[in-house]
């Protein structure tokens, strides 16, 4: 009898010592993670957008990091580049995905996790929701269940600016929606247009679009919107585009008037305002524009160019709003390793590594500004972290029919809009019949 | 590894296996990459967007094919394409071949035509995108006109200025001040919209020079500085504008005087009779650079794809159609000369009709191959005309993979698309079949 109750004790004892020990780890996990793991074991296949010109080697450096931590586990990461959604699209409808991907667009993970494709990665519920806002967590989530780690975020709300061809104009960053049309003129006074538009590629009208609407009618409008809750033929749109018709419609200060904008690309549209002497003086594109203006531009940082934050337009609550775009980790699988490497990826440490090289923002918010390595990396993604709401890229948001088809929906109907901004109820008819169509499937 | 028995015949069975035994790569190739993915592709078109089969949705697909307007554009556009490329390719690949028959570098000049067959249409794409970029600076096309322009109607010396004031109005591609000026008044004329680096040399600090009685004066001049300045009023730090062409108009608008400013931008009429006059820039001043035609804009993209194709193809029509040539026989045509037919007769009448079997040839591969278009129409289109150049090859590939991944309708294009091509394939086929 005795016996037993000593059997029993030292039970209890070794069990609470080994709970008190994992609770220790546990929440060691949040912060960073130190120890060499080496009981998990498996080999990850990894499909990613940035091949070696756009972010592998910085990719490579957090999985080495990671397999570091974990010398069982190898992480094998395949550079799709920008046909990724094709290749996965086609992987899963084969029934053969990549164990892990990344995915820019909340549309397209929403539809993989509505078929049932993708496992939900709620083992690293606690792990994001000790690094990141519970703003982060809402993004991941689709039908209830965290689904995606927003690994990256790049913010959208960012405009570039020539900062000679601002002092030859005599002008300071606008503050406020007004003030920056005032500038506008004085810019084109000075004698160069104020605006550079990347109108080739629909995505920089439909970002154009975006923020103009998050200024005026904040965060919750903004999400209703994206989800079709508000239909394209609301009042809210046509005041919106009302006043992207201030900027889209004044043909003679964007460098090549219309139908030159809509031949320029994104890349385009930077190294033009950016180039000596300036062809423009603005560009409103979020802050991987710097990335663009160090590797095809001579200008430099402050001298040549600098940023301000997307005026507001109507002050109120949601004036500090920040529209991102992101890389969405998603999992197709479920193991050990796989949880292992997404609760890593979750960690400030993992952000950092790639932080620290640049082209980097992140929501993980015990990143320290510090890691950022210039000025202008760290005006930019600082906001992400202090913003009071922070939405997704809405033409991302939307069903890859309507919102990120080339040359369709969104992004071809804001071109039509760019080549004729007056007509405003026209668009707004062939965008609600196209969103009807796209979300009906 | 004894050899089989020499003296033993196989049966008809053994020679049927022996001979599926050979089949059987091939025939597994064939199925695995045409006959299953046809199948699949014929079948899938019936259901809906998504997954490996969806949803049960019957000729769904194929009606929406004809209702959405990206997809009846691209209809439209593979008609024009059928219509145009092939005739003009062997028209252009017919007159090459009889031209280069007959001149001394026939072999150079053929390389020359043909060499656009060795490029990649991806590759041919984005040269002639970037030929054809409406910047003069940028396009090679444009650039052309530019010079060519730049000979006929020149551009002014202030091409992008515009006025400071409301009170400068434009008139006749000129500026005119509104307010009327008499003898002894002084003309303000401030203009704006110019770039530091696009100032006329040797410009001076602006000055209004003094009125003075029988003569107006007044300076043209560069009315900005930093922050924008005072609209209208000569300031400290506003350059003038030198030598431009200042008009002086009676109030019939009747051009009296004209002369040009001097380096503070100062200018002055003299010997002004009394009256009622208008001073204004005259338009060649304004006149703008050529700024180049949007060859990949809405309404020019399909006619500069079909340039750029016909451009890549003629080389393969002419080599066909010179094949064809020199294995007709001499004879004949030197018969017709000798009849006294002239070298158009000839060429009507018994060249094109005896080479008829080649230009068919050439015509009929040009269909199949226009009908299925798609790299150059992807490479060379800016996205912001896709909706115009649509093709149903690029919209099929939209459709299924890019974005809307749309598989349904996305095989129902491709399924359409190969209904197009069975004509004339079949005719093809026909044809083959005669000749052997």
């Amino acid at each position: 009898m005795k016996r037993q109750w000593v059997v029993v004790l030292a039970l209890v004892i070794v069990a609470s010592v080994a709970f008190a020990a994992v609770r220790v780890s546990s929440s060691s996990a949040g912060a960073r993670q130190t120890s060499v793991n080496k009981a998990v074991s498996g080999t990850i296949t990894f499909d990613g957008i940035w091949t070696a010109s756009s972010g592998q080697k910085q990719f490579q450096d957090v999985i080495n990091a990671f397999q570091k931590l974990y010398p069982k586990v190898h992480v094998n990461y395949k550079p799709v580049g920008n046909d990724l959604p094709t290749v996965l699209a086609t992987a899963v409808a084969g029934g053969h995905p990549p164990d892990m991907a990344d995915i820019a667009q909340p549309g397209t993970v929403k539809q993989f996790a509505t078929e049932g494709k993708l496992k939900p990665i709620t083992y690293a519920s606690s792990v994001i929701g000790k690094n990141f806002a519970p703003a982060w967590k809402k993004l991941g989530t689709f039908d209830g269940k965290l689904y995606a780690l927003v690994f990256k975020a790049a913010n959208k709300s960012v405009v570039w600016y020539n900062v000679p061809a601002f002092k030859t104009a005599g002008v300071s960053p606008p503050t406020t929606f007004s003030q920056l049309l005032k500038d506008a003129q004085t810019i084109k006074a000075s004698g160069t247009p104020a605006y550079s538009i990347g109108g080739a590629d629909g995505w920089t009208l439909t970002d154009m679009f975006e923020n103009i609407y998050l200024r005026t009618f904040g965060a919750a409008k903004y999400d209703a919107l994206s989800a079709h809750k508000i239909k394209w033929t609301d009042k809210s749109v046509t005041t919106a585009l009302k006043t992207m018709a201030k900027i889209v419609g004044d043909t003679s200060n964007i460098y090549g008037g219309t139908s030159g904008a809509l031949q320029y690309g994104f890349n385009d549209s930077v190294t033009n305002a950016f180039a000596s002497p300036a062809k423009a003086a603005m560009v409103f594109e979020a802050d991987f524009v710097g990335g663009v203006i160090t590797s095809s531009t001579k200008a430099k940082p402050k001298t040549g160019f600098n940023t301000f934050t997307w005026p507001s337009i109507t002050p109120g609550p949601d004036a500090g709003a920040v529209e991102i775009a992101g890389d969405l980790f998603v999992t197709f699988r479920d193991n050990p390793a796989i949880e292992a490497f997404v609760k890593y990826l979750a960690t400030p440490q993992a952000a950092e590594i790639w932080a620290r090289q640049g082209g980097f923002g992140t929501g993980n918010h015990n990143v320290p500004a510090s890691v950022y390595p210039d000025p202008i990396t760290k005006a930019t993604e600082a906001p992400i972290l202090t913003a009071k709401s922070v939405v997704f890229d809405m033409s991302d948001n939307q069903p890859p029919a309507f919102g990120s088809t080339s040359g369709q929906g969104e992004w071809g109907l804001f071109q039509q809009f760019l080549r004729n901004p007056k007509n405003i109820s026209g668009v707004q008819k062939k965008l609600e019949s196209a969103a009807a169509a796209a979300y009906k499937k | 590894m004894a050899a089989p028995p020499p003296s033993r015949e196989p049966g008809k069975l053994g020679r049927y296996l022996t001979g599926a035994v050979f089949l059987a790569p091939a025939l597994f190739m064939l199925g695995v990459w045409m006959v299953y993915p046809a199948v699949y592709t014929i079948v899938r078109s019936f259901f809906g967007p998504t997954g490996f089969f969806g949803t049960w949705v019957g000729i769904d697909n194929y009606k929406s094919l004809f209702t959405t307007s990206t997809l009846t554009t691209a209809i439209k556009n593979n008609a024009i394409w059928v219509a145009v490329v092939p005739a003009f390719v062997t028209a252009v690949g017919l007159i090459f071949a009889v031209l280069t028959e007959r001149v001394r570098w026939s072999v150079a000049f053929k390389t020359a035509v043909f060499l656009p067959m060795a490029i990649s249409a991806f590759a041919t794409g984005v040269t002639w995108r970037i030929m054809y970029q409406q910047d003069p600076g940028l396009g090679a096309i444009n650039a052309l006109g530019k010079t060519v322009s730049g000979i006929v109607s020149p551009a002014g010396v202030l091409p992008s200025a515009l006025p400071s004031t409301p009170n400068l109005v434009p008139k006749n591609g000129g500026l005119v001040l509104k307010t009327p000026v008499h003898p002894g008044g002084v003309a303000l004329l401030g203009l704006t919209g110019i770039a530091p680096t696009a100032m006329p040399g040797g410009a001076k600090q602006a000055v209004t020079p003094p009125a003075k009685p029988g003569a107006i004066v007044g300076t043209v001049w560069r009315d900005f500085k930093p922050g924008g300045g005072k609209p209208g009023v000569v300031e400290t730090g506003e350059l003038g504008l030198p030598r431009v062409t200042v008009e002086l108009e009676s109030s019939t608008g009747k051009t009296v005087q004209s002369t040009r400013s001097a380096d503070d931008g100062s200018f002055t009429f003299s010997n002004v009779p009394p009256g009622t006059y208008n001073a204004g820039v005259g338009a060649s001043t304004f006149a703008k650079p050529f700024g180049g035609y949007a060859w990949l804009g809405p309404n020019l993209i399909t006619p500069s794809l079909l340039i750029a194709y016909i451009w890549i193809w003629a080389g393969f029509a002419m080599v066909v159609i010179a094949a064809g040539l020199s294995a007709m026989s001499r004879e004949v045509l030197e018969a017709a000369r000798t009849d006294g037919a002239s070298e158009w007769q000839t060429f009507r009448r018994v060249t094109v009709p005896l080479l008829a079997p080649v230009l068919s040839v050439v015509f009929v591969t040009m269909i199949i191959n226009v009908l299925k278009v798609f790299d150059i129409v992807y490479a060379l289109a800016p996205q912001s005309a896709y909706q115009n150049a649509n093709v149903l090859a690029l919209a099929m590939y939209f459709t299924a993979f890019q974005g809307a991944g749309n598989f349904g309708i996305g095989s129902a294009i491709a399924v359409f698309l190969f209904l197009l091509v069975v004509p004339v394939l079949l005719l093809n086929i026909r044809r083959f079949r005669r000749e052997v």
